[in-house]
């Protein structure tokens, strides 16, 4: 039975991999991706993981998945062929992926660890008093909050940050002066370091401040706004 | 099943992944392909964790899940910027550091 299911969960999965790749339409790659991890969210219960199961559907093929829709709908799904590819580097690409592919089974398959070919330690779904069962929430939270505190936290404080870069990325700039023809398609650091009255997240919080302060500016022609 | 199966679809599926990288030019899909390769990681990890009976690939499993967020959340920041300074949406456009 087991077996059936192995199969089924790994034809689905590299069947999602193959799609990411091969369908045109980004919309098309990013749904692929979400039957990609379905698959092997089971394929995790089928090693009883099933926390990182459960967190594979809900996080992964729910939360960053939408995000990515969002952002496919923003940007526009088609994939426009610009340039030509250079001669036999799309070929060469290829066969170099195959052959990490092959590579890769020799390290992992052709290695000299014996309990590859068996189905791992011995599962206790009954454990002795004390001891949590192997893969559940309960397992993995006591991990988490003793022996892997501090890789939790440095977790914690990376989400944080990449939070503030996203948000401090995508915001909106209206008026920001890229009016001027030269400067439009040029990203630059100085976009991080704005003049007062442009539109951060700051201002959007906590308002504008006072007008004597500011630089008076020349009243210019009220533009459509930018942004979402 | 024995881990080495698992082990082998998790290497096909990173190579799928770097395969993709390699080949698309949209970067949209380039980072779909950066998450097949951490998905084969996590796989990887699982399978380790099982073949050990202890929970500490999970753990590692994790944590790879977290950093894949937050990659995912710069990149598509990044996207979104030069989608609004009408830079082409194109990795073989983007020139610029090439100096």
């Amino acid at each position: 039975m087991a077996e059936a299911f192995f199969f089924i969960a790994a034809i689905g999965a590299i069947a999602g991999a193959i799609g990411v790749i091969r369908l045109d339409s980004p919309f098309y790659s990013v749904l692929s991706l979400v039957v990609h991890l379905i698959s092997l969210a089971a394929l995790f219960l089928l090693l009883r993981a099933e926390f990182v199961a459960a967190a594979q559907v809900v996080v992964y093929a729910g939360a960053v998945m939408v995000l990515y829709v969002f952002v496919v709908a923003y940007v526009g799904g088609a994939e426009p062929m610009r340039r030509p590819y250079a001669p036999g580097l799309r070929g060469l690409s290829v066969v170099f992926a195959a052959v990490i592919a092959v590579e890769l089974w020799i390290a992992l398959l052709g290695t000299g660890l014996k309990a590859v070919d068996t189905e791992g330690a011995g599962f206790d779904p009954n454990p002795p008093e004390g001891q949590a069962t192997f893969g559940t929430p309960e397992a993995i939270g006591d991990a988490l909050l003793t022996k892997f505190l501090l890789p939790f936290e440095l977790a914690s404080l990376l989400l944080l940050v990449a939070a503030v870069g996203a948000v401090v990325l995508a915001r909106r700039r209206r008026g920001a002066g890229i009016e001027d023809p030269s400067e439009v398609g040029v990203l630059s650091v100085v976009d991080a370091l704005r003049p007062e009255g442009t539109g951060t997240m700051r201002e959007a919080v906590s308002g504008l401040p006072p007008v004597e302060q500011r630089e008076l500016e020349p009243a210019k022609p009220s533009e459509p706004e930018g942004g979402w | 099943m024995s881990i080495a199966w698992y082990l082998a679809v998790s290497a096909l599926i990173f190579a799928i992944g770097a395969g993709g990288v390699m080949v698309k030019r949209n970067p949209l899909v380039i980072l779909l392909c950066l998450e097949l390769m951490l998905n084969a990681a996590n796989l990887a990890l699982i399978a380790f964790s099982r073949m050990h009976g202890t929970d500490d690939g999970q753990v590692f499993a994790l944590i790879v899940m977290v950093v894949a967020a937050c990659e995912v959340t710069v990149g598509l920041g990044i996207i979104v910027a030069m989608y609004r300074r009408r830079v082409p949406v194109d990795v073989d456009e983007l020139r610029e550091l090439q100096g």
